[in-house]
């Protein structure tokens, strides 16, 4: 699949936020950058951001080498989503 | 041709005889998560006077055989033999992963959200790599993947032969007609749900379900399977 860009990429990172950790639809769209997310929504397990890299490189054509992976990029919503852009987009 | 009669349970609905659904649930893990949704769509399609079944694959679920010695090639070979025993035409119905052994010649086959092998694979050596971490051990992915090259690993809760990891690891969904692919989410060749595969909370959907039945039932129809 091609992405055009950026706002591809975030409505992606939601999507799979919403369906890897089941929270609402609406819930996902009040997201913004600074949305606090590892810590601060009990879905958001470390065994729920297995699925969630796999889903992000499956849905956006990306590879995620797993040693760049640190408790930076879950952080917030805002630091998720460029993590995602820079690697889908490069 | 004949097989021997399986020794894994298979929970069957519906009539007993005219064509049947044959389905195959996703593998490992994401297998519990569907297994309601799964039983709640037989019991629509058995109200729509369609019979199917769900055999447990040879160490899944209730299965006693050991999934250290399950292969991919194994789990095909079970779905064969049940095919072979049914007497009845067969459509075979997969979910994600189970549309990786669903290749068998003379059964039609209907699949949902199906997945490459490396995705699987992927996500439950992430997931064993995350326990180990919260068990103090830190492991790579380099090194979880040559462990598990050579010896059995446990992921996710299985554990899994390296012959296993290996057929994971290329493993695609097969293109053999007749087929019919469905996705989640809305307008043609899509079914509204929530993709549950994907979620540790256990839960059902009903209106999956259905939506599960009335496409199956449909595609048993126009593929000439009724």
């Amino acid at each position: 699949m091609i992405f055009e860009g950026a706002d591809t990429v975030e409505a992606t990172v939601r999507a799979v936020l919403r369906d890897v950790l089941g929270i609402d639809e609406a819930r996902v769209a009040g997201f913004d950058a600074q949305t606090e997310l590892f810590g601060s929504l009990p879905e958001l397990d470390s065994m729920a951001v297995a699925g969630l890299l796999t889903e992000l490189e499956d849905r956006l054509g990306m590879t995620v080498d797993d040693d760049e992976v640190d408790g930076e990029i879950f952080e917030n919503f805002g630091a998720l989503v460029r993590f995602a852009q820079t690697k889908a987009l490069g | 041709m004949s097989a021997a009669a399986s020794p894994e349970q298979i929970v069957r609905d519906g009539p007993a005889t005219g064509p049947a659904v044959l389905f195959v649930l996703p593998l490992f893990e994401e297998a519990n998560r569907l297994r309601r949704t799964v039983r709640l769509a037989m019991r629509a399609l058995a109200e729509r006077g369609v019979g199917s079944t769900l055999p447990d694959l040879p160490g899944q679920n209730e299965s006693l055989v050991p999934t250290v010695d399950a292969t991919l090639t194994n789990w095909r070979a079970a779905l064969a033999g049940h095919i072979a025993n049914a007497d009845r035409p067969v459509l075979v119905a997969s979910i994600r992963g189970g549309a990786l052994i669903d290749d068998i010649a003379g059964a039609a086959r209907w699949r949902l959200a199906p997945v490459r092998g490396a995705s699987l694979l992927k996500t439950m050596m992430r997931t064993r790599i995350a326990g180990d971490r919260e068990a103090g051990l830190d492991t790579s992915m380099a090194e979880l993947e040559a462990k598990a090259t050579n010896e059995a690993v446990r992921l996710a809760g299985n554990v899994l032969s390296p012959a296993m990891i290996a057929q994971l690891r290329v493993a695609e969904p097969a293109a053999l007609a007749p087929c019919r692919d469905v996705a989640l989410g809305a307008g043609d060749n899509a079914l509204p749900g929530r993709p549950l595969w994907l979620q540790a909370e256990p839960g059902e959907d009903a209106g999956l379900a259905t939506a599960i039945a009335n496409d199956i039932n449909a595609w048993m129809t126009s593929c000439e399977i009724i």
